[in-house]
């Protein structure tokens, strides 16, 4: 397919685009394949390059023969656009509407995107599962790297090295994974160096209506617990949820089955919940209204803060058992791809100080996300101002960036990284010149030869020159467990991405300035002040006196 | 103290919160503080409440449990202590006798006559003569060809609630003056309470007229003609009634009500609806009531947000004080604000549109003046509202927080408009109500003379001013004062927040665990400490080239006042926990270890890890309470 084929009007003139606090701006507009660009051609005023698949939905309106288009962006943008003449409104409109619900992923512009730097580190290769399970293998010989899955046949959306216990051989892997939803058989997610505790995650048991058990499946459980230890089983779904999985093939651990772990059930809802959830929030935030109480209804009644505290504090949960009860811990929802993950994610945050660097954070992602096999493609697909009916879309990660944000938010100086840098995933999730977040599993990735064909996020973002935007100046080492508090009171909503078109990010920008300013200054005065120190011992001992201690 | 039956109570526990903490320690009970010290550590770290009796604004005696009998005080600094006594006789005597303390009958037992912080006369009296109200009209530029100053109250005779000085347009003469005043509910007739010197532009404030459905009054009509004239810049003047038109109409069967346009000549009348005193004691009730529920849900916490109306006040008294700044900065019109009796709703409408139009009032001693200005000397009923002695509890009401408040939220959206943070804020509001300090005791200036509180008490400002660095804004940009002089903060109702760090100030488990602001603070003096290292080593090094003496640049470093990290609501006080951070992996001890800043699992409550596993009872929670640092009044 050609995409000229889709772009029925190529370049309108005198076009005027409004963006929020910022000055509107008349100029030439062009499609291209990938891109709506605004341009006044004068050096002085900033282009728009809009990427459709960024587009989110369109409204057109018509007044006598002026259009206006609105777009509204993935990331929560609203813009309009101002075009002479109802045809060439109408044909923009609509090759819009066509380059941006563009069905082959194959087409996207990840696929046609050629970098402009040059690749010193290739983030498709940074994050590799031996690296990973090489700093496991150096604390402990219970687990071993097995590649069951080497062809994805055992588990579809399952990475093809797992990380297992060693006493548990490839065969019985295949037979859990006939008992596990979607063949998400347990795998390890965390070592916890400290007291040598783990967390697992898996899909659910598939139990059904008659209680089907699976004595590998228990095995295998049981084979994470050392002698006389007990563990937690930690169930996302709500037990009546989990009751009614059961109809359906699907199902909870039974005590009797394995008496040795305690199942907890927690409430994290479902993604077409969540789906419904942010439309609400983004609704709101938008609502020009002046009237208080309703506003407050309506952050209320988009219940987003209620998922966040509820993912968050289940999260503290997990880290609770494995840090403070000292017991090993499996999580599971249903299909063990999204609200598992969340968990899973959070719960290393908190507990692991290597995941709050910048390194460390974006082998979390891919480790936790992207070869756990979150389906990105499906869950974002559409944002928060999708017009259609929603199937698989979800905030599910978006959740989690508000969750960690939350973390950071509380604990300011303990990561290495910034809100911008969560700003910045929640960006590409959704739409990015990027691969890292095409497809929906590591098997998907292979088939559409991603690292071959796309660039990573990773290989852009490490570049000294990107880094130091994402980089938190307030960052010491903390190598402490972090432990949030969930209180309704201490989370807030993350204006960061909530409100960020809503007001000028003028002030605070300047203030996040200055505020980098006195750091660098203390660090310039720190040196300065060592320098001046040897500088007067050598002197000083030359002398025949005394040096500065 | 006759008052006081049991001066020390052992064996106490208290009650977090909205955790399962629960402290041992002793009680003592002395004439001016209730003291809680947290037994057994015996370490410096030992908790330590220091509860002042005036800050105490209930204390109930809930029944009696199994544990001992339950003492709930609630402060009007927003910190709640539970207390379980073991003994019901202790515990009612503890009660009856912070009953009989907590609000005295006269002045003179307020604690403001009896503190003491080791200055001489000298220091204090230079402490009260620290802000001068003339002075601070001269900055705005009056007097002027068009403003002078009044004697007409110079004994209090016209107005018992003004202050002795006040300005008013040249062309009002003492009968007009005269007049109006008998106009004006209370006496309080219109008189200059800011100067827009760019535009001419004057905001005055007053009370209601005294119209009813017909009465008029010629003098009024000709002193608001004065005003109206003395601004050549506009042919109209506003008039801001700030309550809602319901409350002005209903006002009028009372004799009472607002100024009649057919009356005035050039007037745009204007409500804008800000609820009177009593909706907002409700209010806030309402609001503590809700966030001190433990386990609460976030929707509770979001309808329980707007059924308190908090909210809304605060947006009300923001759009209002926008109303006035853009009447006067963008059309240069006068402005006369008033409401009832225009000491309450009109002091947060003048002195908010105050500061975001004028800068200076965003300096720390600007804020002062302002607060000077526009509610001490203006006559907002301190002792009433802030419930100082055994009053009318239905004259109590949370006006001035409500103003801090408004000023924190537009602090929010303007992080470098401000010299002071958030902690100036705070710490104001603890010593409005403390009655350390004799600047906010009483009703109104005339009397604060007759207490002669200048002789007996020392003034708040010099006190904060000697730790001025601590209510820094460490952001503050002045040059942005000079481009940016005029805030105009969004008033969506979304950039409206719950102000967690002054109703939770005390909540230490709800707060980050790492402050910006301590840490910018921290470091911008510690760049300050380099510098002079810097400069010394550099005149060392000089002496060694020339040979000469060595050089003394700067004062030695003054160490931070111990006093504020104890008394810092949240974040200051873990000043000292935090060195201990350095310390990196601390390896596991006996199941218990530290974590970041107090911050501990259970102290979150997660989840209660109820319910034994089938064959061993459920492993015991282990958490080690951090030293939580002292804090004193």
């Amino acid at each position: 397919m050609e995409f000229a084929e889709l772009i029925k009007t190529p370049r309108v003139d005198g076009v005027v685009l409004h963006r929020p606090f910022m000055p509107t701006v008349e100029g030439t507009l062009c499609l291209t394949g990938h891109h709506l660009i605004l341009s006044s051609r004068q050096d002085s005023i900033e282009e728009l390059w809009l990427l459709h698949s960024n587009i989110d939905s369109i409204e057109k309106r018509f007044v006598g023969s002026l259009g206006t288009i609105v777009v509204k962006c993935k990331d929560l943008r609203v813009i309009q656009l101002d075009i002479p003449g109802m045809e060439e409104c109408l044909n923009i409109a609509s090759s819009i509407e066509a380059l941006s619900t563009l069905d082959s992923i194959t087409l996207m512009y990840p696929f046609f995107y050629r970098p402009m730097f040059e690749v010193i580190e290739d983030g498709w290769n940074l994050f590799l599962p031996e690296e990973f399970f090489k700093d496991i293998e150096s604390s402990t010989d219970e687990w071993r790297l097995s590649n069951v899955n080497k062809d994805f046949s055992v588990c579809p959306t399952y990475p093809a090295l797992v990380i297992v216990p060693k006493a548990v051989d490839d065969d019985t892997l295949c037979k859990v994974a006939t008992f596990r939803q979607g063949g998400r058989f347990p795998v390890l997610s965390y070592y916890h160096k400290k007291n040598g505790m783990v967390m697992m995650r898996a899909g659910q048991p598939l139990t059904g209506t008659n209680g089907r058990r699976c004595k590998e499946d228990e095995k295998l459980i049981n084979a994470t617990l050392r002698v006389g230890k007990r563990g937690y089983i930690i169930d996302t779904r709500t037990i009546s949820v989990a009751q009614q999985a059961k109809a359906r093939g699907g199902g909870f651990e039974q005590e009797a089955n394995y008496p040795q772990w305690r199942r907890i059930h927690k409430a994290i809802e479902r993604s077409n919940i969540l789906q419904e959830s942010l439309i609400k929030l983004v609704e709101a935030c938008n609502d020009q209204s002046q009237n208080m109480d309703r506003w407050l209804s309506k952050l209320e009644a988009s219940n987003w803060q209620t998922h966040v505290k509820e993912i968050l504090t289940t999260a503290c949960l997990a880290a609770q058992c494995i840090d403070r009860e000292g017991a090993s811990v499996l999580v599971h929802g249903t299909e063990g791809s999204d609200s598992t993950l969340q968990v899973t994610s959070l719960a290393q945050i908190i507990l692991d100080p290597g995941c709050r660097t910048m390194r460390g954070f974006q082998a979390l992602v891919e480790r936790e996300w992207l070869q756990a096999g979150h389906p990105f493609q499906q869950r974002c697909i559409q944002s928060a101002f999708s017009n259609s009916k929603p199937r698989w879309e979800a905030p599910v990660f978006l959740l989690f960036l508000d969750c960690v944000w939350q973390i950071l938010h509380q604990f300011p100086c303990s990561f290495q990284f910034n809100e911008h840098f969560l700003v910045l995933l929640f960006e590409h999730a959704y739409a990015s010149q990027f691969g890292t977040f095409l497809g929906n599993s590591a098997a998907e990735r292979v088939k559409l030869k991603l690292p071959q064909k796309t660039v990573s996020l990773w290989s852009w973002v490490n570049r000294p020159q990107e880094m130091e935007h994402f980089l938190n100046p307030l960052y010491e080492t903390n190598s402490l467990v972090i432990w949030p508090s969930v209180a309704p009171q201490s989370l807030l909503l993350w204006e960061g991405v909530f409100l960020r078109w809503k007001r000028s990010s003028k002030c605070l920008d300047e203030a996040y300035e200055e505020m980098v300013h006195i750091i660098e200054c203390n660090k310039e005065l720190q040196s300065k002040v060592n320098a001046l120190r040897r500088q007067l011992a050598q002197l000083e001992t030359g002398d025949g006196l005394l040096g500065e201690p | 103290m006759e008052h006081i039956r049991t001066p020390k109570v052992e064996q106490v526990k208290l009650q977090d919160r909205f955790s399962n903490k629960v402290t041992a320690g002793t009680l003592y009970l002395t004439a001016t503080h209730l003291i809680f010290v947290e037994s057994g550590s015996g370490s410096s770290s030992a908790q330590e409440i220091w509860i002042l009796h005036h800050h105490v604004a209930s204390v109930e005696k809930l029944a009696l449990t199994a544990g001992g009998c339950p003492l709930l005080i609630q402060c009007r600094n927003f910190r709640v202590v539970h207390f379980l006594i073991p003994r019901e006789r202790d515990c009612h005597d503890v009660y009856s006798s912070l009953l009989r303390l907590l609000r005295p009958a006269y002045y003179e037992e307020l604690y403001a006559f009896s503190y003491n912080p080791k200055q001489n006369d000298q220091q204090r009296e230079e402490g009260w003569q620290l802000i001068d109200l003339n002075a601070e009209f001269e900055r705005m530029g009056v007097p002027c060809d068009q403003w002078q100053l009044t004697d007409v109250n110079r004994e209090y005779k016209v107005c018992e609630t003004y202050p002795r000085d006040l300005y008013v347009p040249v062309t009002a003469s003492k009968p007009i003056i005269v007049g109006s005043s008998k106009f004006r509910s209370k006496g309080r007739f219109p008189v200059l309470t800011y100067f827009y010197q760019e535009k001419k532009a004057a905001v005055c404030r007053c009370s209601q007229p005294l119209s009813g459905f017909s009465a008029r009054c010629l003098e009024d009509e000709h002193l608001l003609q004065a005003i109206s004239k003395s601004n050549h810049n506009c042919r109209y003047v506003y008039v801001m009634d700030t309550r809602p038109k319901l409350n002005a109409l209903a006002n009028r069967a009372a004799g009472k009500g607002y100024e009649n346009e057919d009356n005035y000549s050039n007037i745009r009348f204007q409500f804008v609806g800000i609820e009177n005193i009593h909706v907002m004691r409700a209010s806030l009730q309402k609001l503590l009531e809700v966030v001190g529920a433990r386990f609460l849900s976030m929707t509770d916490y979001f309808q329980g947000l707007e059924s308190s109306g908090w909210l809304r006040h605060i947006k009300a008294v923001v759009d209002a004080a926008m109303f006035l700044t853009k009447a006067v900065t963008v059309e240069g019109a006068s402005v006369l604000v008033h409401c009832s009796d225009g000491w309450d709703r009109t002091a947060q409408v003048c002195s908010l549109g105050a500061l975001l139009m004028d800068p200076y009032y965003r300096t720390i001693k600007g804020f002062m003046v302002l607060i000077e200005k526009d509610w001490i000397s203006f006559g907002h009923k301190f002792a009433d509202r802030c419930d100082q002695l055994d009053g009318d509890p239905k004259e109590v009401s949370p006006v001035f927080t409500q103003f801090l408040d408004c000023v924190w939220q537009v602090t929010e959206q303007f992080p470098q408009a401000f010299q002071f943070s958030e902690w100036f804020l705070i710490q104001i509001h603890e010593h409005v109500h403390s009655c350390q300090f004799g600047n906010f005791l009483g009703n109104n200036q005339r009397e604060r003379e007759e207490l002669l509180l200048k002789e007996k008490t020392y003034s708040l400002w010099s006190y904060l001013l000697a730790e001025q660095q601590n209510y820094e804004n460490p952001l503050y940009s002045p040059a942005l004062a000079e481009t940016q002089p005029i805030l105009e903060p969004s008033t969506l109702p979304c950039h409206f927040k719950f102000w967690r760090n002054m109703y939770h100030q005390f909540d230490r488990t709800m707060h980050p665990r790492q402050s910006i602001l301590k840490h910018i603070l921290g470091l911008r003096e510690s760049n300050r400490e380099l510098e002079r290292a810097a400069n010394q080593m550099e005149a060392k090094l000089q002496k060694f080239s020339v040979g000469g003496a060595p050089l003394h640049t700067g004062a030695p470093h003054r160490p931070r006042p111990k006093s504020l990290i104890l008394t810092a609501p949240h974040g200051r006080k873990e000043a000292e926990e935090e060195t201990g951070d350095a310390e990196d992996e601390v390896p596991a001890r006996s199941g218990a270890e530290r974590t970041v800043e107090g911050s501990s699992a259970n102290e979150n409550g997660y989840i209660e890890l109820h319910g034994p596993f089938s064959t061993k009872p459920e492993p015991q929670m282990v958490s080690l309470e951090l030293g939580v640092a002292r804090m004193t009044c």
